[in-house]
């Protein structure tokens, strides 16, 4: 016995014992993917029937049809221009004010520091009711204006600006100094020197901030009406009968194509991806 | 860049403007947008949600009159539906941070010294992350539902008769518990790898000479160095229960029996789909104080420890 068992070998069952264990506490994050993906390429018929990972028959039409059931190449280019212009936007302004509270010394930047901070205190939640009416108001109501100014001005902005401020604190000074004394203006200084060392925070900031935009759901069920206005999500919710029962076979045709380009982006990219998020938990 | 303030400096400057009110002048600039989104869009909403929870309005009929703390006393005193979406979000944090800082945990201490193929684990935890809850809602209402549904089907299996999950209030809760915890967990589980990474090795090896058993360098040493990274986790998360609402919405639309009513669905529900204004204000600023209060306490243990 004690010859079989020498610590080489112990330590070789106990990391099988390990995999095993966390394959199996994998399941649950793994499967709702594959099932989604297999069951898109179902026929109605064969998804409620006993269940089988692969389909037997393997319907494409699914992929067709969700293009014809509703605008969903509209919808799928609303989601993509909306989250880019979020995204761009917010890099815009969360770095230009983050270099202010970084770098520049004024009257009441402490001030300004405890109001910005005090937005995070509060989830969209609790503002969205006034924000519905200032939109009605101003006449957006079922347009995207609401979808892009919301996420870049809300408590997202006000995270992606102080990660901004955290990396520009953390820059040598030195090289900024250097550019103010070539000639190059406050703006220059910012555009030139800061900006191009700032690289992998704006990375961050920019992945969770797409993804933020993409994923939304509050506001655009809010916000928007008409069918070819729809972001991904609420199109997604959208491929039911008259009576509201979903047609599983499209819906889940349809959730693969809004999820499998993500995840692959993700495969890709899941280092830098993981990252981004770990940084914006732990500052915001 | 300290300066001594008598030297005065050379610069290129009109004359009128010194070189601090310049620096001023830029930084306001370089604030604008920001701050002006931040009025616009935030400060001024959050002063309007506290008169609106003040006010009986109704968006139907178009008239509002002021009627004071009347919408709190009526959900205090009144409104049976208050308690119960009261408990309900209690029963759904109470659920949902524990599991998912239990598992977190585990899976960090699985996942946090290197191994052939912890990429792979970390990326596949780590993935719905990344998902759209919406995606991930209707997945799991297709895996959930009663007889026909995947994960019932596999329990009849190994002989279990499942429950009708999202149509029976409790287990509706429980689904919708489970589903979101495997949803975040991922992030909860990042932000301890990177905890448990910072402690240095030296640590483990130094009580390991001394003969600790495993379990005693966990409740020993981990768990202590861990105390200000579990605080953080523990407040984001039960910030983010509270704020559940994309999850619920899709999955159980508050039902059954408003089972799975919790604070955010109520006010989307009160203020957009039954047009009480008020009210939803109301329900609103008490998620506000909430939040604010589970803030504050972070950030009052913070400073102790600091």
């Amino acid at each position: 016995m004690s010859e079989f068992l020498t610590p080489r070998r112990l330590a070789l069952i106990s990391r099988i014992c390990w995999t095993s264990a966390l394959c199996v506490v994998a399941i649950p994050f793994l499967f709702p993917f594959l099932w989604m993906i297999t069951s898109g390429v179902k026929s109605a018929a064969e998804i409620f029937g006993a269940p089988s990972l692969i389909p037997r028959h393997w319907q494409w039409h699914n992929y067709v049809e969700v293009f014809t059931y509703q605008p969903f190449a509209r919808q799928y280019f609303n989601s993509l221009y909306i989250s880019l212009s979020v995204t761009v936007l917010t890099l815009l302004f969360a770095s230009l004010a983050g270099y202010a509270l970084a770098r520049m010394r004024f009257a009441g930047a402490a001030m300004v520091g405890l109001f910005l901070v005090s937005a995070l205190m509060v989830p969209e939640e609790v503002t969205i009711i006034p924000n519905f009416f200032l939109m009605k108001w101003l006449g957006l109501i079922d347009t995207h204006v609401p979808l892009i100014l919301l996420p870049v001005f809300g408590p997202h902005g006000i995270v992606a600006t102080f990660l901004m401020r955290q990396y520009f604190m953390a820059l040598p000074k030195e090289l900024e100094e250097a550019g103010r004394m070539d000639g190059l203006s406050r703006l220059g200084v910012w555009w030139q020197v800061a900006i191009p060392l700032s690289k992998p925070a704006l990375a961050a900031v920019a992945i969770i901030t797409f993804l933020h935009s993409w994923n939304l759901f509050l506001e655009p069920l809010i916000f928007v009406s008409s069918l070819e206005k729809f972001t991904l999500p609420l199109a997604l919710t959208n491929f039911t009968d008259p009576y509201g029962v979903p047609l599983w076979h499209l819906q889940l045709a349809a959730t693969s194509l809004a999820v499998v380009p993500i995840l692959i982006v993700y495969l890709i990219a899941q280092r830098q991806i993981i990252e981004s998020f770990a940084l914006s938990g732990v500052k915001g | 860049m300290p300066r001594p303030a008598t030297v005065p400096m050379a610069n290129d400057d009109p004359p009128w403007l010194s070189l601090k009110m310049r620096e001023a002048m830029e930084a306001w600039l370089f604030l604008g947008p920001t701050l002006a989104g931040f009025l616009i869009f935030f400060a001024g909403p959050l002063v309007a949600v506290v008169g609106y929870s003040m006010t009986e309005w109704n968006l139907l009929s178009q008239q509002s009159t002021f009627v004071g703390l009347k919408n709190y006393s009526h959900a205090l005193t009144e409104n049976p539906d208050f308690w119960l979406v009261v408990r309900n979000s209690a029963i759904f944090a109470l659920g949902l941070v524990p599991a998912n800082m239990a598992l977190a945990l585990a899976l960090a201490i699985a996942l946090s010294r290197p191994f052939r193929g912890v990429v792979v684990f970390r990326t596949v935890f780590f993935a719905p992350v990344v998902t759209s809850a919406a995606a991930w809602a209707i997945v799991w209402k297709f895996l959930l539902q009663g007889e026909a549904g995947f994960v019932n089907q596999m329990l009849a299996y190994v002989g279990i008769a499942g429950p009708n999950w999202l149509r029976e209030p409790n287990w509706a809760m429980v689904a919708v518990i489970a589903t979101r915890v495997i949803k975040m967990v991922g992030l909860n589980m990042i932000l301890y790898i990177a905890a448990l990474q910072a402690i240095p090795r030296d640590y483990e090896a130094a009580a390991r000479l001394e003969g600790a058993s495993s379990w005693q360098i966990f409740t020993g040493i981990t768990w202590p160095l861990l105390g200000p990274t579990t605080l953080v986790i523990m407040v984001i998360t039960t910030i983010g229960s509270f704020k559940v609402f994309d999850h619920i919405y899709l999955m159980t639309g508050g039902g059954p029996e408003n089972g799975t009513l919790v604070l955010a669905f109520a006010i989307y529900e009160q203020g957009f789909k039954f047009f009480n204004v008020g009210y939803a204000s109301a329900l609103a600023m008490i998620m506000f104080v909430i939040v604010m209060g589970l803030t504050l306490v972070q950030l009052a243990v913070r400073r102790r420890d600091t």
